[in-house]
C-alpha cells in the first residue's frame, strides 16, 4: 500500500488521516507526544457523515517518520512555518502536498527542501472532539493541483487516492483559480464573522437595506475579484455565490478566524486578508474595504492584550 | 427628556436658577424616586445637588418654555412623542449624539433648536451621577421657526446655571465635528475592543480613522457646512494620556453590554447624508453594517 505522512491533526489533518488509513499506511505527525500516544492506543473515531475508527500509526518526533511517497501538511497556517522546519531533511522520496487557506503556504514550505509540491485547497470541515475524535460535518471537496516538479497526473494520483479513502476530491491542471475563489470568500466571510460574532449564515446574503451585511460582503467580494483579474487569474467560481450557496445550506457555519477571536487565538489572517490586500497593493488595485478589514482584525487580535 | 448623565447634567444645574422651574423625564422610576427624595445629585468635575421635579408621567409635565431632549438617539421618537404637548407654545432642544434627531423632534413640535454638548457622565446610583468631562454646548435654530432671540435665552440660561453655552446662527458645524469624531472613532473601538489611545497610536487604524473623516468631512461640504473645528484634531486631542487615551467608547461599552448601538445615528447619519448630496461614504457604510451585525449576533445564542 502507499504509504502517507499526515502532519497535523486538527480537524482536516483528523478527516484525511482517517479516510486514507482505510487505503494507505498512515502516520499522523503531531506536535504533542501524548496526542500521537492517544491515536496509536485508541485509533481515530470519525462521527458524523462518516462513521468508524481508523487504525493508524502516530508519532511527534519527524525523524521517526517512514520513507513516505505522499506528505500532507494538514496543520494551520499559522503554524507552517515551523512545522516545515520539524520537517527538513526528512520525507526525501515524498511528494508533499499543502492544504492551507489563504495564500503563500507552497513557498513556506519550499523554502526548507526540494520536494515536489502540490497545492490543495479543501471545502470540507469538521470538529474535533478530542485527540482521537473527529466529526465529519460538510462533506464537500477538496481540489489538488501541481506546484513545484509535479504534473497533473501526480494531482490526479492523489485525488484518486482521497477519492478511494471516502472523501471527495477533484484534479486541476491550474489549482490558482479555485485557491483565489477560496482565497475571496475565505477573506470575506472570515474577516466579517471575526468581527461581527455571526456565524456564517443569512445576515451575509440578505441585501435588502443599505445596511445589510450582504451589500458589504458582496462589495468586499468585488474587491477581492479585481484583484484576481489584475493577477490574471480567472476564478473558477464566483466566491459571491458560494457565499449565499453556503449560507442557504441552513448550517451556521462557524469560520475558524471567528472561533479563534472569541478564544483569543491568533488567526490566519495573515495568510489570507494579509495575503490578499498585500496582492491589490502590488497590483496596483485600490482596495479600501478588504483593507479596513483587515486593519480591524489584526487589531482586534491587538486587543488581547488589554 | 431623557436623565441619563447628560440629561441629569443639565437639569440638576438649571434647577439651580432662581428664575427657572425644571422637571427632569425619565423612564427609570429608580432614579426619578431618589432625586425627587434626595436631590440629584452630581459629583466629579464639580460638586452640586440639584432639585428639579422629576417624573415617569410624561401627562404630570406642565407647559413649558423650553424641552431638552438627551436620550440615546433611538429613543427620541419615543420620548418626544409622550412629551410634545408640554410645548405647543414652547421650544425643544437636542444635545444628543448623532444626526436626525432635530427631523425625528419636528415631526411632534414645531421650533425646534440643535444643539451640540461635550460634557458627559454616568449614572453611578439612582439619584447620582457621575460629572466626568466638563465642556461647551453650542445651540442654534433648527429652521426659520425658531429665532436666534430665543436660542439666545436658552444658552444664556445655561450659561448662568454653569454649563456654558453659545448661541449661534449654524449650529450645523459643531455638530457634524462631533458626529464625525464620534463616527470616526467609536465604532473602531467597539469593533477592536481598543481604547481611544490605543486606536490612535496604531498607524494602520489611524490611516482608517482619518478614511472615515474624509468621507464624513465631504458629505458635511456638499450641504455647505463649515465644521468649526478640524475632527482630526479634536482625535488626537483625545489620544493624549492626560485626556481620554484609556477611554473606551460609549459604543465599546455598549457593545460589552450588549446594547444597542448608536451606530445609525452616526455612521448611518453620515451615509444617509451622503446619498442625498451624492457624496459616497463606503466606508461609513461598512462601518456600519459591521456594526449592526455585532448586534444581530446577539440574537444568535
Amino acid at each position: 500500500m502507499t504509504s502517507v505522512v499526515v502532519a497535523g491533526a486538527g480537524s482536516i489533518g483528523s478527516l484525511l488521516a482517517a479516510h486514507l488509513a482505510k487505503v494507505a499506511d498512515v502516520t499522523v505527525l503531531t506536535r504533542r507526544e501524548e496526542h500521537a500516544a492517544a491515536l496509536r492506543e485508541w485509533g481515530l473515531r470519525v462521527s458524523g457523515r462518516s462513521d468508524f475508527t481508523a487504525r493508524l500509526d502516530a508519532t511527534a518526533d519527524p525523524a521517526a517518520l517512514p520513507d513516505a511517497e505522499l506528505a500532507i501538511l494538514a496543520c494551520k497556517g499559522t503554524d507552517l512555518e515551523p512545522l516545515a522546519v520539524r520537517l527538513e531533511g526528512t520525507l526525501s522520496r515524498a511528494t508533499l502536498m499543502t492544504i492551507q487557506n489563504g495564500l503563500g503556504a507552497e513557498d513556506v514550505v519550499a523554502a526548507h527542501g526540494d520536494w515536489p509540491l502540490l497545492s490543495s485547497v479543501t471545502f470540507m470541515s469538521g470538529t474535533r472532539h478530542g485527540d482521537a475524535h473527529v466529526e465529519y460535518v460538510l462533506d464537500t471537496a477538496t481540489w489538488i493541483g501541481p506546484y513545484r516538479g509535479t504534473s497533473e497526473e501526480d494531482a490526479r494520483r492523489v485525488a484518486e487516492l482521497v477519492e478511494a479513502g471516502g472523501l471527495k476530491a477533484e484534479a486541476f491542471a491550474d489549482l490558482r483559480p479555485a485557491q483565489w475563489s477560496k482565497l475571496i470568500f475565505n477573506a470575506t466571510v472570515n474577516g466579517v464573522a471575526a468581527l461581527t460574532g455571526l456565524p456564517h449564515d443569512f445576515h451575509f446574503a440578505q441585501t435588502d437595506e443599505p445596511s445589510d451585511l450582504g451589500i458589504l460582503v458582496r462589495d468586499l467580494v468585488d474587491e477581492g475579484k479585481a484583484v484576481a483579474a489584475a493577477a490574471g487569474v480567472e476564478l473558477h467560481d464566483d466566491p459571491w455565490a458560494m457565499n449565499v450557496l453556503a449560507t442557504e445550506r441552513g448550517h451556521r457555519h462557524f469560520p475558524s478566524m471567528l472561533e479563534d477571536v472569541e478564544a483569543r487565538r491568533p488567526t490566519e489572517l495573515e495568510s489570507i486578508n494579509g495575503a490578499l490586500v498585500r496582492e491589490a497593493w502590488r497590483l496596483g488595485v485600490d482596495v479600501p474595504l478588504q483593507t479596513a478589514v483587515y486593519r480591524l482584525v489584526k487589531a482586534r487580535e491587538a486587543s488581547y492584550s488589554e | 427628556m431623557g436623565c441619563g448623565a447628560v440629561g441629569s447634567l443639565f437639569a440638576a444645574h438649571l434647577s439651580l436658577l432662581d428664575d427657572a422651574e425644571v422637571w427632569a423625564f425619565d423612564l427609570n422610576e429608580l432614579h426619578i424616586a431618589a432625586m425627587n427624595r434626595d436631590g440629584l445629585r452630581l459629583s466629579g468635575a464639580g460638586e452640586l445637588v440639584g432639585s428639579p421635579r422629576g417624573t415617569s408621567d410624561a401627562a404630570a409635565i406642565p407647559p413649558c418654555d423650553f424641552g431638552i431632549v438627551a436620550t440615546k438617539a433611538m429613543h427620541t421618537e419615543a420620548a418626544i412623542a409622550a412629551t410634545a404637548h408640554a410645548f405647543t407654545d414652547g421650544y425643544v432642544a437636542t444635545v444628543q449624539n448623532g444626526l436626525g434627531n432635530e427631523e425625528t423632534i419636528a415631526g411632534h413640535v414645531d421650533r425646534v433648536i440643535r444643539g451640540t454638548t461635550f460634557p458627559a457622565g454616568k449614572l453611578l446610583a439612582p439619584g447620582h451621577v457621575q460629572w466626568d468631562v466638563k465642556g461647551d454646548t453650542t445651540f442654534g435654530p433648527y429652521d426659520e421657526r425658531t429665532p436666534l432671540e430665543e436660542v439666545e435665552q436658552l444658552a444664556d440660561a445655561c450659561t448662568r446655571a454653569g454649563m456654558p453655552a453659545a448661541a449661534v446662527e449654524d449650529a450645523r458645524g459643531p455638530q457634524w465635528r462631533k458626529v464625525i469624531f464620534n463616527a470616526s472613532t467609536n465604532p473602531i473601538g467597539a469593533l477592536t475592543g481598543l481604547t481611544h489611545g490605543r486606536v490612535c497610536e496604531r498607524p494602520d487604524l489611524r490611516a482608517l480613522v482619518t478614511g472615515l473623516v474624509d468621507e464624513g468631512k465631504a458629505v458635511a461640504a456638499a450641504q455647505g457646512i463649515e465644521l468649526d473645528a478640524d475632527p482630526e484634531e479634536l482625535i488626537d486631542h483625545a489620544a493624549k494620556p492626560e485626556v481620554a487615551y484609556d477611554h473606551k467608547a460609549s459604543m465599546l461599552q455598549d457593545v460589552e453590554a450588549r446594547r444597542p448601538t448608536e451606530v445609525d445615528y452616526l455612521n448611518g447619519g453620515i451615509v444617509r447624508f451622503g446619498a442625498e448630496h451624492g457624496v459616497p461614504t463606503p466606508l461609513n457604510a461598512a462601518i456600519q453594517a459591521l456594526v449592526k451585525g455585532v448586534e444581530a449576533s446577539w440574537m444568535q445564542s
